[in-house]
């Protein structure tokens, strides 16, 4: 897709989005990474990434495959230390608090950075209802009307006119653009302040991937979102801010950060504008 | 030429040639596949046909009734026998019961820590050591509960009377707790956690990354993702590892014999040291029995097998109808 695509075309798109609403809930002061590094093992996979996520924005990580975004994100929301051998240095500070001091509750900072992944994974055992709430279970949450969180959730993701007759089948039984929107709402349920999506749509259809890419609009007016993407017409099309990642053999490093529209009309570092306009990557 | 209609041919039979090497192939595998069956139908055979003069003369009795005598002349003629093995298979069935009670519980925690919990070079040697377990002679089992847990475990059977001697099955009349079906059961408890704990183990290992990653993703202790997304993957697993412990448990001799009073007299009192077990009346029995009774412990040992059968049967249904939910 994006090989023959011009600069100016994506910048266009990168404009054509409706301008920003201030967001109308309390969304915190944002998301903050200072000097991330990762390693797997011995492998030093990402290096030195300082980026200011904004408050009720949507920040696109774009690049090459194994430059490090899904790395980067995972260091995010802490699933990065699930991996045997993998380890990190820097700060990652949301309202300005490190997600990393000790004695950091690790479950409440991944209920306040929610997370989509590549792959749909809802919970087969359970019914589509009991997925998407499955996060209160999980992590012990009382509230009082889960009928009306269970709604709200599934409207905001797009799904809720879609299931509202078969809230009790499975969550196996739906296709895998469903899926990947009630992977969406089980990751509201929980309220987070910041959403990290890790090629969302790579699994999908078109059709799947627009309605993905309208729920993103609409959820940015309330939390932050990070979204890693291998197609540049949807970082275009959904992000404020782009960040361009990549990897000369070494570890990942982020190239260049700027507001979308810039990065795709006039990038300032080459080899960004190599990658936006299709001639590598 | 007409357009308009279009005939429907006949599906084509495909016919495929395979090739030597892979008909040679085919042979060997056919031939591996069906040697178990063949041996488990021969022993079957073999069995039935020892057996059937003692099935037929006691018919229906051989299950229902508890007795097992038999009164020659000074000939060796069989003057009057009874064979009857109700207390024998309610004695199997409590033991194996007994000790899958037990060992569910501790091969899916075994398993679980194993899993998730353990460090690396811990995992590595317990693993080991529950694997030798397996491969452990039963008779030092045997001996080991008979020397050293018996007199815990009569401990333990004392308490459960005194606090739990409501449930008919903790009840008993006379306070007799040596070599009891819960001895027995105990003792078979740790000779099939092995089996268990690898079979929960290997099941529990399966569970799908990204279903255990979402869960931790969202807020999920490691305890909450267990019962979340583990379990439900592992359940039928569970079950089918359990059905495995449950049909050892149930062929077992040595072991239970070494430690277990038979009785013929049926006994549903746990904690009574009265039992019976199929398996291990067949060795009691076999060193000094005439010709005739030899053929009523072939018949016992059918009557086993069935057992078995019948027990494994139920396993496999029980994991096809829960199989589905959770993968």
């Amino acid at each position: 897709m994006q090989t023959s695509v011009k600069p100016s075309s994506l910048a266009d798109v990168a404009n054509a989005k409706a301008p920003k609403v201030p967001g109308t809930a309390a969304l915190g002061t944002g998301l903050e990474t200072r000097g991330v590094h990762a390693w797997f093992g011995k492998h030093h996979a990402l290096s030195n990434i300082s980026l200011d996520f904004a408050a009720g924005t949507v920040t696109a990580l774009i690049g090459p495959s194994g430059c490090g975004k899904s790395t980067f994100i995972r260091t995010i929301n802490r699933m990065h230390e699930f991996i045997p051998g993998a380890a990190m240095a820097g700060e990652v500070l949301l309202d300005g608090k490190d997600v990393y001091a000790p004695g950091t509750d690790v479950t409440k900072i991944r209920l306040q950075i929610g997370m989509v992944f590549q792959k749909p994974n809802p919970f087969p055992s359970m019914t589509i209802g009991e997925n998407v709430l499955s996060g209160l279970k999980l992590a012990q949450l009382k509230v009082d009307n889960k009928d009306d969180l269970l709604q709200e959730c599934l409207e905001r993701a797009g799904l809720w006119s879609e299931v509202k007759d078969r809230l009790g089948a499975h969550g196996g039984s739906l296709s895998g653009g469903q899926q990947q929107r009630l992977c969406i709402a089980r990751a509201l349920a929980v309220r987070p302040q910041v959403l990290l999506m890790d090629e969302p749509c790579s699994a999908l259809d078109p059709g799947s991937t627009l309605r993905i890419e309208d729920t993103i609009r609409h959820l940015s007016d309330t939390m932050t979102i990070i979204i890693v993407t291998h197609n540049m017409q949807q970082a275009a099309r959904v992000s404020d801010y782009t960040a361009f990642f990549l990897s000369d053999g070494g570890p990942g490093q982020m190239i260049e950060v700027a507001p979308t529209s810039e990065i795709f009309s006039r990038p300032q570092d080459s080899r960004t504008e190599s990658y936006v306009t299709g001639r590598f990557g | 030429m007409s357009t308009q209609e279009l005939v429907i041919p006949a599906p084509r039979e495909i016919v495929t040639e395979p090739r030597r090497s892979d008909k040679v192939f085919r042979g060997v595998v056919t031939g591996g596949g069906l040697s178990s069956l063949v041996i488990l139908g021969l022993i079957a055979i073999f069995l039935g046909y020892r057996g059937f003069e003692v099935l037929r003369q006691e018919g229906i009795g051989f299950i229902t009734h508890s007795d097992w005598s038999i009164s020659t002349d000074d000939a060796g003629n069989v003057l009057d026998s009874h064979f009857g093995l109700a207390a024998m298979l309610v004695g199997t069935i409590l033991c194996s019961l007994i000790a899958v009670v037990i060992a569910v519980p501790i091969s899916v925690f075994s398993a679980l820590f194993l899993n998730f919990y353990a460090p690396g070079w811990l995992k590595k040697i317990l693993i080991t050591i529950i694997d030798m377990m397996a491969a452990f002679p039963s008779i030092l089992f045997g001996i080991w509960g008979f020397l050293v847990l018996m007199p815990s475990v009569e401990y333990w059977a004392k308490l459960l009377h005194r606090y739990l001697g409501f449930f008919p099955i903790f009840d008993m009349q006379v306070p007799v707790y040596t070599r009891s079906p819960f001895v027995a059961g105990v003792v078979l408890s740790i000779m099939i956690i092995p089996i268990i704990t690898s079979v929960s183990r290997e099941i529990f290992s399966q569970a799908p990354l990204d279903r255990i990653q979402a869960a931790y993703a969202l807020g999920a202790t490691r305890w909450a993702m267990i019962k979340a997304v583990v379990i439900p993957h592992g359940r039928s697993g569970v079950i089918g590892g359990a059905m495995l412990g449950l049909g050892r448990a149930m062929g077992e001799t040595v072991a239970v014999f070494t430690v277990l009073n038979i009785v013929f007299q049926v006994n549903w009192q746990m904690l009574l040291g009265a039992g019976g077990n199929v398996a291990s009346l067949i060795i009691l029995k076999f060193g000094d029995a005439s010709p005739y009774e030899i053929k009523a412990l072939m018949a016992a040992g059918l009557i086993l097998f069935l057992l078995t059968l019948v027990v494994n049967a139920i396993a496999n249904l029980i994991v096809k109808t829960t199989g589905k939910s959770g993968r």
